[in-house]
């Protein structure tokens, strides 16, 4: 069979969802970050809700995230974008809020608006996409970077005893009352994609039953940052990512999964 | 059996050649062009397009939406 029989629309199986705008993702090449957007938007459009989804890019790389994604938006300062979408969400209990935040956003210059927004249970989602550094910056240790990882501040790998380790904020998160769905997932391999979509659409219903807040951390890949091609940076956080940010469920229905 | 038969389409401007496709390919269908694009990088394209089954994980795991599938069942 032709390849040109085959391409028809009758055939079509899978294609860019319009709620992605014409822009052109300002990432690096295999970024992770293109992912998430396009997962996220695939749920808006399934759900059928892109009138009613309101969505705050943080300071990071993703700053332009209002760009790329066919939806109201608004953008925070640096960390501050579960504030913000708590004002939003408040103001529109209708609407389906989200914030879309990196590790350095979320877990070092945010932490206070991320734990306070997670205890008080806003009826929000945050997206939380953890690559480990301070991608935009150059590089930077994060409050996640792992023990021994090189970064552009801590040149001879990151020592715990004088820096401190890293730590788990979405375990963090999940101890507080407030936060009903807490879930790990990743985007860098057919399957995880797959499990990835499924967790944000079920984030995304949850906001309709009003249950309090529901968080997903994507581990992803800093090629650039982590000086590494895009595909041996996927490798090298499988082996090196995983074992320290475990892939799954971490609270399901407003219970801890191990608690 | 009925066994699927499908094709890819590269938006070739918008190709990275960050060759995450590429390596997720069940198939091995999958090669980066010696060509570049306008940006300089070298797109994927179908290096052996009659492997294709058109099970849509180049197009799933490629950061820039880049990639359409078309799938028909062959006998
Ligand atoms: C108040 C303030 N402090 C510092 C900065 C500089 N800055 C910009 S992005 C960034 C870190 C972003 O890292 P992360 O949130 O992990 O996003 P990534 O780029 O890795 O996706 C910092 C420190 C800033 N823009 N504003
Ligand atoms: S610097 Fe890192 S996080 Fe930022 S776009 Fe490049 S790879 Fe992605
Ligand atoms: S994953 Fe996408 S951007 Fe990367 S090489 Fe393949 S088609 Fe190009
Ligand atoms: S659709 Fe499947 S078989 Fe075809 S190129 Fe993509 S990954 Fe390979
Ligand atoms: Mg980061």
């Amino acid at each position: 069979m032709e390849v040109k029989e085959i391409i028809r629309p009758e055939n079509l199986v899978y294609k860019r969802t319009p709620l992605l705008t014409d822009a052109y993702l300002s990432y690096c090449p295999g970024c992770g970050h293109g992912t998430v957007h396009r997962l996220i938007m695939e749920v808006v459009e399934e759900m059928g809700i892109q009138e009613d989804t309101i969505g705050i890019a943080p300071v990071g790389c993703s700053v332009l995230a209002y760009d790329f994604m066919d939806i109201d938006c608004s953008q925070a300062a640096h960390g501050r974008a579960p504030a913000v979408a708590t004002g939003i969400k408040r103001l529109w209990p209708d609407k389906y809020v989200f914030t879309y935040q990196g590790d350095g956003d979320l877990a070092a210059i945010g932490t206070g608006e991320t734990i306070h927004a997670c205890n008080r249970g806003e009826n929000i989602t945050i997206f939380f996409v953890n690559n480990g550094i301070y991608g935009m910056t150059g590089g930077q240790m994060a409050p996640t970077t792992l023990e021994g990882m090189k970064s552009s501040t801590s040149p001879y790998g990151r020592n715990n005893e004088t820096m401190g380790p890293p730590y788990k904020i979405t375990e963090l998160v999940a101890q507080l009352e407030g936060t009903h769905y807490v879930t790990r997932q990743a985007v860098h391999k057919p399957g995880p994609v797959r499990k990835a979509k499924k967790a944000i659409r079920k984030a995304l219903e949850l906001q309709k039953e009003n249950k309090g807040l529901s968080f997903i951390e994507f581990v992803s890949n800093c090629n650039a940052g982590w000086k590494m091609t895009p595909n041996d940076s996927n490798i090298w956080m499988e082996e090196n990512m995983f074992p320290f940010y475990p892939m799954g469920d971490i609270k399901v229905d407003g219970k801890l999964v191990n608690g | 059996m009925a066994k699927a038969k499908g094709a890819i389409v590269v938006d070739v401007e918008r190709c990275k050649g960050c060759q995450v496709c590429m390596v997720n390919c069940p198939t091995d269908t999958i090669g980066m062009a010696e060509a570049v694009n306008g940006k300089g990088y070298h797109y994927a394209y179908m290096k052996d397009p009659e492997s294709c089954t058109g099970c849509t994980n180049c197009a799933v795991v490629c950061p820039d939406g880049v990639i359409t599938v078309y799938r028909v069942k062959k006998n």
